[in-house]
């Protein structure tokens, strides 16, 4: 079986979610004797070549880095020229722009958000999903010729090898988005939310927009993005993008570190599929204990500045 | 410039989550259904206001769904909608919900259409970008900001730490996301006024779903929390470290 992956990059390099999606591509093929070829646009040969080393057989690469609809034009002619029969991408932002275009254009099946590897047998193609907000997993199948897998980033880690890919150079005829952007603001130094393997989020019991300073310290020590409860995004103490929850945005990290949010159904629905999570609260009867894997009952302003301290500490002496 | 708004319905964000014949089936015994948060609070707020502001001629309502849905569908009309449809078919899959959907909209009129960044049920976020292809459109999304100026689109998205301000010309489509409006609360007037909004229905021609839901299952239960006293949090750190491991 043919599968193609796309993987993202960013400033010269491949972005994680996209080391993920050809680890996942090539742990599926592993399974099925398929072949991986990867589209790559907006890196050096050499880097292209790298992603053997991720389980790539060949690498497509683009020397232009077209927006979300010429990319769904580039994959759409990679596809035919491969004769895949599977692709693989991450859910993202971008593959939610590029996957849907894709299975509409082709009448094939998507199935997104999966967090795990696909079972296939013959033309049939299962895999879960976690669905109702973290609520439940459902099981979903699809058997159109071509299918579309969009797993939701942080799956599982990028496999580093050893090897090489092949390296073909692919020009195909790519179409601009007539949406203008007409500026563009990139915060720097701050690790984006939706990939952050790390995630420091803190509510209501903060009490005020300029207590953050503490949130914000252990989130620097840790590398960690910044997160936020609803109505701590509805009153304006933080950005919209920092809500996280059932209405707001999904996270996945390694470690969800809850600083005074009382673990409301509907925050938890946004969290609770993170590896480990911290809870540190005041009230030894907030619902988030329920779901924590480590809990401190205490006071934010007293606890925090020492556990930023103590992990300072820790990333000094390793 | 009329603007159509994409409504879906699902299971009120504190239902409690349950399957029935033997886990193949979501079971909606006793489940109170809302409409789509972002459906309702962010698209069909935000294009109610721009009539308002008399930058759109008129605001209607769409639903994939069934008789049972219509009582929902009204509240569209409480808030401040001016026609509702409803595709009268049950949704299946967000390929089949979305060709409807395009169906119908080729037949009409709209420049703008919108839907919520995605469901809180399925969480596929798919139907957006699904229409966007099946019209021939372009697709804006998310959106956290939306105005029109001299007949073009104005938008903010919010990505991360990115943030970008984007101009299109219509028509288009946007799945709105949080910051483009604030809940409103339907007063009376609304209420009078949805109890004798007709709802327009549409017989589609019927889709065949992608992708079938073989089975669900319910998250394993969380093992115990382990609790460390507050005047040895350098505790957590090692734990973290040396136990979890994520640090
Ligand atoms: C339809 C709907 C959708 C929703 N969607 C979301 C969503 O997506 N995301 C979301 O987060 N919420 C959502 N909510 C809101 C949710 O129900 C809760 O109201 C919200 O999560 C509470 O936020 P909070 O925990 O920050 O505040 P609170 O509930 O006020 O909790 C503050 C907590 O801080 C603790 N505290 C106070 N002082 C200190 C201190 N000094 N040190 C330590 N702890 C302290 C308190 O004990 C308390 O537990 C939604 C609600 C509805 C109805
Ligand atoms: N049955 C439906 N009827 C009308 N619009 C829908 C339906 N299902 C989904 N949508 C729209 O598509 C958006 C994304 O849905 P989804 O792709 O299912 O997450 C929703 O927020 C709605 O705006």
């Amino acid at each position: 079986m043919n599968i193609l992956v796309f993987a993202e990059s960013q400033h010269g390099a491949i972005k994680k979610s996209g080391l993920e999606a050809v680890t996942y591509a090539a742990r599926t093929a592993s399974q099925h004797q398929g072949t991986v070829t990867c589209l790559v646009a907006g890196v050096d040969e050499n880097v292209a070549s790298g992603l053997g080393a991720y389980g790539a057989h060949k690498v497509l690469k683009m020397e232009s880095h077209p927006d979300a609809l010429g990319l769904s034009d580039a994959l759409s002619e990679a596809i035919a020229a491969t004769q895949a029969r599977l692709v693989v991408l991450a859910y993202d932002a971008l593959g939610r722009h590029l996957a849907p275009r894709l299975s509409a254009r082709l009448g094939a099946a998507l199935i997104s958000g999966a967090s795990g590897l696909p079972e296939i047998q013959g033309d049939t193609l299962r895999v879960r999903k976690s669905v109702f907000s973290g609520k439940a997993f459902a099981t979903l199948e699809c058997s159109t010729p071509i299918k579309i897998l969009a797993f939701s980033p942080n799956t599982l880690a990028p496999e580093k090898k050893e090897g090489t890919a092949e390296v073909v150079s692919f020009s195909p005829a790519t179409r601009n988005s007539r949406i203008r952007v007409i500026k563009t603001e990139e915060k720097q130094g701050e690790v984006a939310l939706p990939d952050a393997e790390i995630v420091v989020s803190a509510g209501r019991g903060l009490k005020g927009p300029e207590n953050w300073g503490i949130v914000e310290d252990l989130a620097h020590a840790l590398n960690a993005a910044t997160a936020c409860s609803r109505p701590v995004a509805d009153i304006g103490w933080r950005p919209h993008h920092e809500h996280v929850g059932q209405t707001g945005l999904t996270v996945r990290p390694n470690l969800y570190i809850a600083i005074g949010i009382s673990g409301a159904i509907q925050h938890l629905a946004g969290v609770n599929q993170s590896k480990v999570i911290v809870v540190i609260n005041k009230d030894p009867e907030a619902p988030f204990f329920k779901a924590a894997d480590y809990g401190i009952v205490g006071d934010a302003f007293e606890v925090v500045p020492r556990i930023t301290e103590a992990v300072k500490k820790l990333k000094a002496g390793a | 410039m009329k603007i159509l708004v994409c409504l879906s319905k699902v299971p009120d964000t504190t239902s409690k989550i349950s399957f029935t014949d033997n886990n193949t089936r979501f079971n909606s015994q006793g489940v109170q259904y809302i409409l789509n948060p972002s459906d309702e609070w962010y698209a069909l707020v935000r294009a109610i206001e721009l009539k308002e502001a008399k930058l759109a001629e008129s605001v209607s309502a769409v639903m994939v769904g069934g008789a049972e849905d219509d009582a929902l569908l009204r509240k569209a009309v409480a808030i401040g909608a001016d026609t509702l449809y409803r595709i009268n078919a049950q949704p299946m899959d967000a390929y089949s919900v979305a060709r409807m959907l395009a169906d119908f909209i080729k037949t009409q009129d709209f420049q703008l259409v919108l839907t919520g960044r995605e469901t809180i049920d399925y969480n596929g976020g798919e139907v957006p970008a699904l229409l966007a292809e099946m019209l021939g459109w372009e697709l804006a999304s998310p959106v956290n900001k939306l105005d029109i100026v001299e007949g073009k689109a104005r938008m903010e998205s919010e990505l991360g730490a990115l943030t970008q301000v984007l101009e299109a010309d219509l028509p288009l489509v946007i799945s709105a996301a949080k910051g483009m409006a604030d809940q409103r609360i339907p007063n009376m007037w609304g209420i009078r006024n949805s109890r004798m909004a007709v709802i327009q229905v549409v017989e589609p021609q019927p889709v065949e779903p992608l992708v079938r839901f073989v089975n669900y299952e319910l998250p394993p239960a969380k093992g115990q929390v382990k609790m460390i006293p507050a005047d040895q949090p350098e505790l957590l750190v090692d734990l973290l470290h040396n136990e979890a491991k994520v640090i």
